[in-house]
């Protein structure tokens, strides 16, 4: 069978069962709409926190990025996973104690102020809303390419599906979905690892595979030797060293570590579950659903980077296997001939190199590179689509509650029933969803830049505050909305200025202290601690009642009400 | 449970979260960004230290840290005695509001 119909096999059983699951778990009050009734088992959770964090860009980019920017591209491999520890041990916990419905609820009632609910509300949306419109992309993508349906048909099919789930079982539904979406996407990631984990060192694991030797028909040698070899020999970078500057690298990881902690859709996935110790547990059970595929990746990345190179250098471009064309339609990979002679030379000086490779080929496209079989080509499109689905349902239902639960009910509207809450919640899913659609369709050039500025900017402006809410007792509303407002402007404007308004001084010499704008967030959040304690001093304390809430958030058990 | 108590057990909670960032960010900051180049000179196999720390080795701490929190709470709240069973069906049956 080819591999357009196993893909159209894999898409319609997977998407057949996301709609069956949909139907079972419907919501039938705000409670489960919210957070799926908070019955929501640990294991269950961890895996559903895994498929909402693991979005697109994890599934088809991360090991594509990694594969270029190799010893670099740590960042994000500690960066999305060490904000887990943070997650675990800061947050997670006394969040769940705390017992509300959404990140605002917290900042609203810990800080006992509307302006605060707001600031926070602002905040989880607009982060919320870019990161989603980056997902429908992504699943355009991925069903323009494999199931050649033009961008637009993918974008709706893709809408349809999460509207259809989202809107009738809210966070219920999402949750289970999102257990069936872990699943596919895990499988469709280690599968086509560990076949070439196999095939290129006869190790079936690809974590140790990473480290080990070549097999005879690849040259033999380790396998990371061999890549710092011939990326020498070709004129680029040595794999296994780093070229952007240390403190660069530091602020970036630190910036997606705290950005990971204050992302409010991974953090409203613990308020599903029945307790404290089982937010502990869902955090611990998340992290290594995570960590399988995060450890995965660099794996891949060798394994990728190693194989395009032996395929392509100095070969005869009329020799080039299917795959080779198939791509180059896309415009994934691009062949230019300076020389003339027919052969294609990929090498890391710019003048002579003649072959040009988009990053996300590394995962969608290593399958065939390595001449896996078809039906291991067609999972890849399924857990994409996985990826992409289960995070924009996750990012849609922050946008939804903080909408219906924290403008309408809590600050503009509390008369409102418990029923009209939930038609609202529902509404505003819908209008976030065909928005989300919309904004896929017609990218602006910025979304993609923005989505990986998100971080910075949840890092900037709710993670301080959140930390300081639990572990300050003495913290005060001034203190926390001066923070916010600081750390969000202060992270923002940089990152305005370098990539909209001045960006010929986006370089090591034009940036502050040699930060990019992708680690100026750990600033911000500095600058936010900094304004909050600084402001806190000089104003009164917080009152009685929420010093109460403050100590009993930290205690675990006892009377957690609603 | 008295005021007293509750500031002990806030204490040790501090304490076990203190320690296991300290683990934390040496293992990521430390070794995996700091000391990368230092730790590339000792090679496992086919891997350089440095370099394996900050691709894999410092994802297997992380687990390892949250896992080792999970235990130390668990163990901190049965001390204290937070049971935390009981809750868990007395707030299923619980309406919104």
């Amino acid at each position: 069978m080819s591999v357009q119909i196993w893909t159209f096999i894999f898409v319609f059983l997977t998407f057949g069962l996301y709609i069956g699951i949909a139907v079972w778990s419907r919501a039938g009050s705000t409670i489960d709409f919210y957070v799926a009734g908070g019955g929501v088992p640990p294991l269950a959770n961890g895996m559903a926190t895994a498929a909402d964090w693991m979005s697109a860009a994890s599934f088809i980019s991360m090991a594509g990025l990694i594969s270029f920017l190799g010893r670099d591209g740590t960042f994000y491999l500690m960066g999305w996973t060490g904000g887990y520890v943070l997650l675990a041990l800061l947050l997670a916990p006394y969040l769940r104690k705390f017992g509300k419905f959404t990140v605002p609820d917290f900042i609203g009632d810990r800080y006992y102020s509307r302006t605060a609910r707001l600031i926070a509300v602002f905040c989880a949306i607009s982060v919320s809303f870019v990161y989603a419109c980056g997902q429908m992309q992504g699943a355009g993508i991925v069903f323009s390419r494999f199931l050649e349906v033009d961008i637009t048909a993918g974008v709706i099919i893709g809408m349809a599906i999460v509207f259809f789930y989202a809107v009738l079982g809210g966070m219920k539904g999402i949750t289970y979905t999102q257990v069936a979406q872990y699943c596919v996407l895990i499988f469709a990631f280690m599968v086509p690892a560990i076949f070439i984990s196999i095939l290129m060192t006869g190790i079936p694991i690809p974590q140790i595979g990473f480290g080990a030797e070549l097999t005879e028909a690849f040259g033999g040698g380790y396998l990371l030797d061999r890549l710092d070899g011939i990326s020498q020999e070709l004129g680029f970078a040595v794999y296994t060293e780093g070229q952007r500057s240390t403190q660069d690298v530091f602020f970036i990881t630190a910036a997606l570590m705290f950005g990971t902690a204050g992302l409010p859709h991974v953090i409203i996935r613990f308020f599903t579950v029945p307790n404290v110790r089982d937010a502990r547990r869902s955090a611990g059970f998340a992290l290594i659903f995570i960590a399988i595929l995060y450890t995965t990746a660099p794996a891949v990345a060798a394994f990728a980077r190693t194989n395009l190179i032996n395929t392509v250098n100095n070969a005869e471009y009329t020799a080039m296997p299917e795959w080779f064309s198939k791509w180059e339609t896309t415009n994934l990979i691009s062949f230019n001939d300076k020389n003339g002679d027919g052969r294609i030379q990929y090498v890391g000086d710019p003048e002579t190199n003649e072959l040009e490779v988009n990053r996300d080929i590394m995962v969608l496209a290593n399958p065939e590179i390595a001449n896996l079989p078809n039906w291991v080509v067609a999972l890849v499109a399924a857990g994409a689509l996985a990826a992409a689905l289960s995070t924009a349902a996750g990012l849609l239902l922050v946008i939804s509650t903080s909408v219906a639960h924290d403008l309408m009910k809590r600050s503009f509207m509390p008369d409102i029933s418990e029923k009209q809450e939930l038609l609202y919640a529902r509404m505003a899913i819908f209008i976030a969803v065909l928005v989300a659609g919309y904004v896929g369709i017609n990218p602006p050039a910025y979304v993609a830049q923005v989505v990986a500025y998100a971080f910075g900017l949840a890092a900037a402006s709710f993670f301080p505050a959140i930390v300081l809410g639990i572990f300050q007792k003495s913290m005060n509303k001034q203190g926390a909305i001066a923070g916010m407002i600081a750390g969000f402007l202060f992270t923002a404007g940089y990152i305005i200025y370098f990539k909209s308004l001045n960006p010929a001084m986006d370089n090591a010499q034009g940036w502050l202290l040699g930060i990019s704008p992708e680690g100026i967030g750990t600033f911000g959040t500095l600058i936010n601690l900094a304004v909050a304690w600084l402001v806190a001093s000089f104003t009164p304390e917080p009152p009685e009642d929420v010093q109460a809430i403050v100590e009993d958030i930290r205690l675990p058990g006892e009377a957690i009400k609603r | 449970m008295s005021d007293k108590n509750a500031l002990e057990y806030w204490k040790s909670n501090i304490r076990i979260v203190l320690s296991l960032l300290g683990v934390w960010f040496f293992i990521s900051f430390g070794c995996g960004i700091l000391l990368v180049d230092t730790l590339d000179d000792i090679r496992i196999g086919g891997f350089k230290l440095g370099f394996w720390i900050a691709q894999q080795g410092a994802i297997f701490v992380f687990v390892i840290l949250v896992y080792v929190y999970i235990y130390l709470m668990d163990k901190l709240d049965d001390a204290y005695n937070l049971n935390q069973d009981e809750v868990k069906t007395a707030e299923n049956g619980e309406e919104a509001q």
